[in-house]
């Protein structure tokens, strides 16, 4: 069996659902952030699939830098998801995104 | 030949006065200096009047070739045939009202740098004045209906401020206030005329080539109108009733002349001015500038209207002046029955000429029509001022305006009694003074056109009579009553009013002089000078007193001046015996004839009818009343319903925040889901 394109993107669909899922329904904040990771990475495979399988012949990096970019920006948002759940535990001792439903109207 | 900036200058000295004594005078000059404010005010005035002397001279020398001439400049379009021109229109009615209106202007100016002095509003009194005075001369000489109304407006807006003077006593407040409701309310209906005249004619004025408000040829164009279908008679005669409602809001005909005597709380110059030459005649100068549309055969009710109020007027508050014991009340209850003649003049003619059977009878009576109203109003501006400022030079020496007050005074002011004197007479109608001569015209077309209107004016013949001479008796005959030493300008200063004891004298000259000019004027106006009066410069014919005597004819005709005499004499006899002589009891009267006695004295009821029916009962209770329940239920319902409404609604949506961005997203998601399941449905259907 050959692999090709649709089973990256059904992988990619799959680790995307996961994570939305997770980040839906995730308690922790913690797992939220992790969560949101894999949802991340699922549109890694997905940007990176396209680049290698739509324009096969030439080499052609666009989705790989695309990957990188990401990754890079995914790094940042963690490193900001972790100092707000480090300020919600100050505040609230907790980190139980249930409780923290201050943005209620 | 005037040359048309001279014209314009007229208007524009005063303004000027108004515009330095307002912007530069008042801000930056002191106290001690106030008294340049009035020197400004009365060069410029004297200025009008030489200009106004020159007009006169020019229409009067070179007549029908070059007058009426107009003097039009374009202001500005809207739409496509409606045009906008401010202009002059000279020719011999504007010519005598605007001599008319700054010979007695300069007199009252003078006088009251007298009467005003010392007054903490000196300077802003003599920025008022000139534009009051400017105002009125703008009325005069105004061509086009729409410049009129510009100017006609600013006539109430300065008796506003005049008759408000001293804003700080209640009463002139009240006053001022009234006077400029009741003539606004009144100006509703000229305003109604203007929309009419031009939704009415504007069309024919356009084919004919004319502009619609042009008062010279709005006749013209009236008539081309009503021929031409475009106007029926009905909306005509709600047009002429509609510029009536002005003139009678502005001259206090019944039953808007309710704020003519409280406007007496203004100074007394004020009144004057208001009184002889400037807001209550623009009313009867309205209706003669408009004249010949009254003398139409479609304007026969609107006339009968107009001479039936004007009668009406006449006689009704002659009954009041009979009884007042302010004497400035008796002058101002005396002017609205002089108006109340003037319109009846004007109104008599206007009926006999739409009644006319003979094209050149009617013609006739249109070119004498307007003369015999107008001479009214020009002999009257005369005596009328100078009773006025005779009245405060009275108040000058007693401070105090009530006659019950006053008594001996000819003894101390020989001058002011002379003027009085020679001003009630006038006023009365005796031989050979102005006020016989235009009274004279009056009675004799009201006899010749409406022979009920003219037993109207006969009543009130007698009691100008009886009136004026009761406030002559009582003024300056008998023995002096005390005066109110409260009232005096000077007590206030020594700081011991209660104590100060009024010792009558006489005014200083720069009073005396005004109305010792007035005086020869109102003894004078009615008189042929050289070649040239009044009343034939305007179009009038005598009906002279002596033509009985020498042609022994005592028809109508010749009897009617006669009559008249007779009646204003037994009037000045009635009040000399209850005032003076004292044959019959002042009190057995007031005793027999109490109730009519109180009803006149409490002015018909009609304040109390104004203010507590028709403002409190019928507006605040019934029509205010129910604006106020749809405000508060229907409209405040609406708004307040709105809001609940999205009050409520948003309630709901507020559940859905539960500010949880878990929750957010969950509904992002399964939006996004949706999103997807309907585009690719979409793609496959």
């Amino acid at each position: 069996m050959d692999v090709g394109l649709n089973h990256y993107l059904v992988l990619s669909a799959i680790l995307f659902s996961i994570g939305l899922f997770g980040a839906l329904s995730k308690r922790n904040a913690i797992g939220v952030l992790m969560c949101i990771e894999i949802m991340l990475n699922a549109v890694n495979i997905a940007v990176v699939a396209f680049s290698r399988y739509l324009v096969p012949d030439k080499v052609v990096l666009t989705g790989h830098v695309f990957a990188l970019f990401v990754i890079v920006v995914a790094a940042a948002e963690a490193a900001v998801g972790l100092a707000i759940v480090i300020a919600l535990y100050k505040n609230r001792e907790t980190v139980d995104v249930q409780e923290a439903d201050s943005m209620k109207g | 030949m005037i040359p048309d900036s001279a014209v314009w200058l007229i208007i524009f000295l005063p303004v000027m006065a108004f515009l330095l004594n307002g912007l530069i005078m008042r801000p930056l000059a002191k106290e001690k200096h106030a008294r340049y404010s009035g020197y400004i005010t009365i060069a410029c005035i004297a200025g009008s009047l030489g200009l106004s002397i020159w007009t006169v001279a020019s229409v009067a020398s070179e007549g029908t070739q070059e007058f009426p001439k107009q003097i039009n400049t374009h202001w500005l379009s809207i739409g496509q045939n409606f045009d906008v021109e401010i202009g002059l229109l000279v020719d011999k009615l504007s010519a005598i009202m605007v001599l008319v209106v700054s010979i007695c202007s300069l007199m009252i100016q003078i006088y009251s740098q007298g009467y005003m002095k010392g007054d903490h509003g000196y300077m802003r009194f003599f920025t008022w004045m000139p534009l009051f005075t400017a105002a009125m001369l703008g009325v005069a000489l105004s061509g086009n209906l729409l410049f009129t109304f510009v100017c006609w407006e600013l006539v109430g807006l300065c008796s506003y401020l005049l008759i408000g003077f001293w804003y700080h006593r209640p009463s002139a407040a009240t006053a001022a206030k009234k006077a400029f409701i009741v003539t606004r309310l009144a100006d509703i209906g000229l305003v109604l005329a203007l929309v009419g005249i031009y939704h009415g004619m504007n069309d024919t004025a356009v084919s004919m080539g004319y502009n619609v408000f042009n008062i010279q040829h709005l006749p013209e164009v009236a008539h081309a109108a009503i021929i031409g279908g475009f106007l029926t008679t009905g909306a005509f005669t709600w047009i002429l009733l509609g510029i009536f409602a002005g003139a009678a809001g502005k001259s206090g005909q019944f039953p808007l002349h309710v704020w003519l005597p409280d406007a007496m709380e203004g100074p007394t110059p004020v009144s004057a001015l208001i009184h002889s030459s400037t807001m209550v005649c623009a009313g009867v100068y309205l209706i003669a500038r408009v004249f010949p549309l009254f003398a139409m055969p479609d304007g026969e009710t609107a006339a009968l209207v107009v001479a039936g109020i004007g009668g009406f007027t006449a006689i009704f508050s002659a009954t009041m002046g009979m009884v007042m014991y302010d004497i400035k009340r008796v002058l101002a209850y005396s002017t609205v029955s002089q108006l109340g003649y003037m319109m009846l003049g004007l109104g008599t003619v206007a009926y006999g000429a739409a009644n006319a059977h003979d094209p050149a009878e009617a013609a006739h009576l249109m070119e004498i029509g307007f003369a015999i109203g107008m001479f009214h109003l020009f002999t009257h501006a005369f005596f009328k001022s100078m009773l006025f400022l005779a009245s405060g030079s009275v108040n000058h020496a007693t401070g105090t305006f009530d006659m019950r007050l006053m008594g001996g005074l000819r003894r101390h002011q020989p001058w002011t009694f002379a003027v009085f004197l020679v001003g009630s007479l006038a006023l009365a109608g005796i031989w050979p003074l102005a006020g016989f001569w235009s009274k004279d015209g009056i009675l004799f077309y009201a006899w010749e056109n409406t022979p009920w209107f003219f037993w109207f004016a006969m009543i009130t013949v007698f009691m100008t009579a009886f009136y004026m001479f009761r406030a002559v008796f009582m003024t300056f005959y008998g023995e002096f009553r005390g005066g109110d030493p409260l009232g005096l300008p000077h007590s206030e200063k020594a700081g011991e009013g209660a104590h100060h004891e009024v010792h009558p004298h006489e005014s200083p000259a720069v009073m005396v002089w005004p109305m010792v000019v007035l005086c020869v004027l109102a003894i004078g106006s009615g008189w042929t000078v050289g070649s040239l009066s009044a009343v034939e410069f305007l179009g009038g014919e005598w009906h002279g007193f002596f033509a009985p005597f020498t042609q022994f004819e005592f028809d109508a005709e010749h009897a009617l001046p006669l009559l008249g005499l007779i009646v204003a004499l037994s009037g000045i006899f009635t009040a000399y015996t209850i005032y003076s002589a004292q044959w019959i009891s002042n009190e057995a009267i007031g005793r027999l004839f109490k109730p009519v006695r109180t009803l006149w004295y409490r002015k018909y009821y009609i304040d109390e009818l104004y203010e507590d029916v028709l403002v409190r009962g019928v507006l605040m209770k019934g029509v205010f009343g129910a604006l106020a329940w749809f405000d508060t239920i229907v409209v405040d319902g609406i708004v307040n319903g709105a809001a609940a409404l999205g009050r409520s609604f948003g309630g709901l949506a507020r559940k859905l925040e539960t500010g949880r961005l878990q929750e957010y997203g969950i509904a992002m998601g399964f939006g996004l889901v949706v999103i997807m399941a309907v585009i690719l449905i979409g793609f496959h259907w």
